[in-house]
């Protein structure tokens, strides 16, 4: 079954001609080679897949694209259009808040919404928002440093 | 010659072509020695041919090429300090190209701290030996004696007259020369270091945060199939039929069954999905007697005759010189490595040749395995390996490249087997689970008088004590990877071996400082007169703020203190937790690593990868424990493996103790070595429970509280 999706992709227009029911990660990886956005579970366990619909993180293994018809994505590729990185980017650059960078695109994309969110999250909420997102590394204390920076600056990320 | 070195040889004359300009320095160190277990572990020794090459371009740009890769550890930034700091350039002109067969020379593969400690040498002399060549250049160039120079930020300057000088970039220019390094090179002393010992920005911190850093799986080729294969449901089990004509008919799907290879393939990996989904098979499952409780006496059972290579004194002696005696066995798990990233790998076939792009550890490694498994000659095929999402001893096997490879010959096209997350807990290398048997004993004077120590299948690797202890004997049974002990694939994870060794063996040592009713501060010093081991538990002693105290606490508030060595590093840890005693939860609060790894060439890189390993442990030390039945995996996803989430993770202070005169020892294992035994003998102080199983979950926790 084949159907239009039309939905707003890091601020610009797309249109897919295919199933509705395949998943935004592979749409995003394969038609739209935004290969940012990973693979870790399929399941929605480990947060590596995370991009922002509307303000708000989803998995996007588990998330339908009938699901964004018209909806508003973003992806770690569009936090740093023209080639200037975001606040939540540059905390995460600073902090060194990674090691292996598999799954930072999902850490920086959870960050950002979570800020979205709440602007001045106590460090209780920011390990709340980020309980979701697996770090196998053990960069967490760098992650939480980077967020807590971008929080300080007072800005949205 | 071997195949090998031939490959080498052709490959560079090519490589130094296609370079054009430009200064090329090679580098040929000799053998380097390493301890005996990591030889065994690792096959071939590390080679005595050619270690690395650097490139100084006609732009003054330099490029390190080298085998080794960049899994998160951060070599790629200390590995291009070490070049940058013996060149005399800034870290900002550095390029470090890695683990790709055809530009890179030869390389064990990237595991065993071994990057910094044994590669990094041999990094630091090309450079120096760059820096005698580009100088000698500037001498000619100058009419001065290189005794007259001084090298700044790749500039050569005439010390008597500074507007006399030349930069690296122009004394390039023009030239093609290469240079073979076989002196040894005078390297920077420490006092000397301008790029090392300091924590510049990572080079691959960039891409990593937006999103443009590429692994394997972000490979993309025209025409490309994703390939989702058909796994056995238990390990050992055979097809008894596959049925593929359901999938086969699916419109876009290719199916492939050849050679025991069976695989739905489409340009859409959620319809090769649904075509594996389809293909119907039976199977004949070995019947499966063992599970996650009864391993260990089969461990024990089927471990056949010990290797003895400690054999000390006289331990019935030592016996009966002894004030107590203790004997105690203690269990670890099957761990999975669980990198976030799993094994990936795109394989392009075509015209007699194959280019594989490997989530690796060991695109060296896996170069041969393809090779063999296509037919190939060795030079015909070429391993890139991009970024690697975490690999932690788990990416070293080349499974998914040979299956890429030889779906990818089969089919023509190229093909991405990127395993779903079920297919990396089946096919991962699991730490394997151990038992430790300990008998041992102390005097009145607080001394060990003998240590009779029985490893089975975690192998050697930390099995000696850092303890004078002189009526002592260790025997490994098992060794670590045998074949047909487990039933399933095992193999190395972070600091393998010795993470399993010490949970036995650092809570041996505390529990006879308890049973001597001492310190277990005091007891360790007590027992040894090793200085780097004094030093780490004076240092975190001391960051710790330790009070000595013979009782344990038993208020639900502990505090525990371990000691190991591990990759060259000497490591002492103590944790703060509580406990609570209704429900067994365990909640660590602080700790302390100290840690001597000779000279730090980047110490925010080594405070990140010992937060690393001790963030790995807690996951080791609480939850992490593969079920399965027999060769039947059950663990299929995170929702049944649980590791280190970001609210486990407690304070943690790393002190680096100096020790300059010593070189730049292992970073990336260290730390994790006395996760469980600090773990451990914090909750008995909190407690008296002495949790002899990992992982110490609540429900065992609890278990052993009810005992005391």
């Amino acid at each position: 079954m084949t159907d239009t999706i039309r939905f707003t992709l890091n601020g610009k227009a797309v249109s897919l001609e295919t199933d509705p029911s395949r998943k935004l990660l592979w749409a995003l990886r394969t038609d739209l080679e935004l290969t940012g956005t990973k693979y870790g579970c399929g399941e929605g366990m480990c947060g590596a897949c995370t991009v922002v619909v509307d303000g708000q993180a989803v998995r996007s293994c588990v998330t339908d694209l009938a699901s964004v018809q018209g909806h508003s994505v973003t992806t770690i590729e569009g936090l740093s259009a023209g080639g200037e990185l975001s606040p939540i980017q540059q905390a995460f650059l600073e902090h060194d808040g990674y090691q292996c960078g598999y799954c930072t695109p999902g850490q920086i994309m959870n960050a950002h919404a979570l800020l979205l969110q709440n602007p001045k999250p106590t460090r209780a909420q920011i390990v709340e928002g980020m309980e979701g997102n697996l770090c196998r590394c053990g960069a967490y204390k760098h992650i939480r440093a980077a967020i807590e920076a971008a929080a300080g600056q007072g800005r949205q990320s | 010659m071997t195949a090998r070195a031939r490959l080498t040889r052709m490959d560079r004359r090519g490589f130094v072509k296609a370079l054009g300009g430009g200064v090329l320095i090679l580098v040929s160190a000799p053998a380097l020695a390493a301890p005996e277990w990591e030889l065994e572990a690792q096959g071939p020794r590390y080679p005595s041919d050619i270690n690395a090459y650097l490139h100084i371009a006609e732009d003054g740009q330099v490029t390190l090429f080298s085998g080794k890769i960049e899994m998160g550890q951060g070599v790629m930034t200390s590995l291009g300090q070490m070049a940058a700091d013996e060149l005399g350039v800034d870290l900002d002109v550095m390029h470090v190209v890695m683990g790709d067969t055809a530009s890179c020379p030869w390389d064990a593969g990237t595991w065993g701290s071994m990057t910094t400690r044994f590669f990094g040498p041999a990094v630091r002399a090309a450079a120096a030996q760059a820096r005698l060549v580009l100088t000698d250049l500037a001498a000619q160039r100058l009419g001065v004696p290189r005794a007259e120079l001084v090298v700044e930020k790749g500039v050569v300057y005439h010390t008597a007259n500074r507007d006399h000088h030349v930069s690296y970039g122009d004394l390039a220019r023009g030239q093609q020369i290469t240079h073979t390094v076989s002196e040894k090179a005078v390297l920077k002393s420490v006092r000397e270091f301008a790029v090392m010992g300091r924590s510049p920005k990572r080079l691959d911190g960039r891409d990593k945060v937006t999103g443009g850093a590429k692994y394997a799986g972000d490979m993309r080729l025209p025409g490309m199939l994703y390939a989702r294969i058909l796994r056995p449901p238990a390990h050992g089990a055979t097809p008894r039929s596959v049925d593929t004509s359901a999938a086969a008919a699916m419109s876009g799907v290719t199916v492939v069954n050849q050679g025991g290879l069976v695989a739905a393939l489409a340009a859409d990996p959620e319809l090769a999905e649904r075509a594996l989904e389809a293909i119907k098979a039976d199977w004949d499952v070995p019947p499966a007697t063992v599970d996650g409780d009864g391993i260990f006496a089969h461990l024990v059972s089927e471990a056949g005759d010990p290797q003895t290579p400690v054999s000390e004194g006289d331990l019935a002696a030592g016996r009966t010189a002894s004030a107590r005696t203790l004997e105690v066995e203690y269990h670890t798990a099957y761990v999975a490595h669980a990198p976030v990233e799993p094994h990936t790998s795109l394989a392009d076939v075509k015209d007699g040749k194959a280019t594989v792009w490997a989530s690796t550890q060991s695109p060296f490694g896996n170069q041969p395995q393809v090779a063999r498994a296509l037919g190939f000659q060795i030079e015909n095929v070429r391993i890139i390996t991009p970024y690697v999402g975490g690999g932690f001893g788990g990416k070293s096997a080349g499974l998914q490249s040979v299956e890429a490879a030889r779906l990818s010959q089969i089919v023509g096209k190229p093909v991405m087997v990127d395993w779903p997350r079920r297919d990396e807990f089946f096919n991962d290398t699991f730490g394997p689970a151990a038992v430790l048997k300990i008998a041992s004993g102390v005097d009145r004077a607080g001394r060990i008088t003998f240590w009779d120590y029985q490893v089975y299948a975690a192998g050697g690797r930390g099995a000696d004590v850092l303890y004078d202890i002189p009526n002592r004997r260790v025997r490994i049974y098992g060794g670590r990877d045998r074949e047909h002990y487990h039933f399933f694939g095992t193999g190395p994870w972070r600091a393998p071996g010795a993470n399993s060794n010490k949970f036995g063996y650092e809570q041996q040592i505390d529990a006879m400082a308890r049973a001597a009713g001492m310190d277990p501060l005091e007891f360790r010093l007590r027992n040894t007169k090793d200085p780097r081991a004094v030093a780490v538990l004076r240092a975190v002693a001391r960051a710790s703020n330790w009070t000595s105290r013979a009782a344990i606490r038993r208020d639900g508030r502990g505090r525990g203190l371990a000691l190991g060595a591990d990759a060259g590093a000497y490591v002492a840890h103590v944790a703060d937790v509580t406990v609570d005693r209704a429900t067994g939860e365990v909640k660590v609060e602080k700790i302390w690593c100290a840690q001597d790894m000779g000279i730090v060439v980047n110490p925010r890189g080594a405070e990140m990868q010992a937060e690393g390993g001790i963030t790995m442990g807690l996951g080791a030390c609480f939850s992490e424990e593969l079920t399965f039945q027999g060769g039947r995996i059950i663990t299929k996803n995170f929702d049944s493996y649980e590791f280190t989430r970001m609210s486990r993770v407690p304070e943690i202070e790393i002190v680096l103790v100096p020790n300059d005169r010593l070189d730049p020892q292992g970073g990336g294992e260290p730390s994790i070595i006395n996760m469980g035994a600090v773990i451990a003998n914090a909750i008995y102080d909190a407690t008296g429970a002495r949790m002899t199983r990992l992982p110490m979950t609540p429900e065992r926790v609890l278990a052993e509280i009810r005992k005391t």
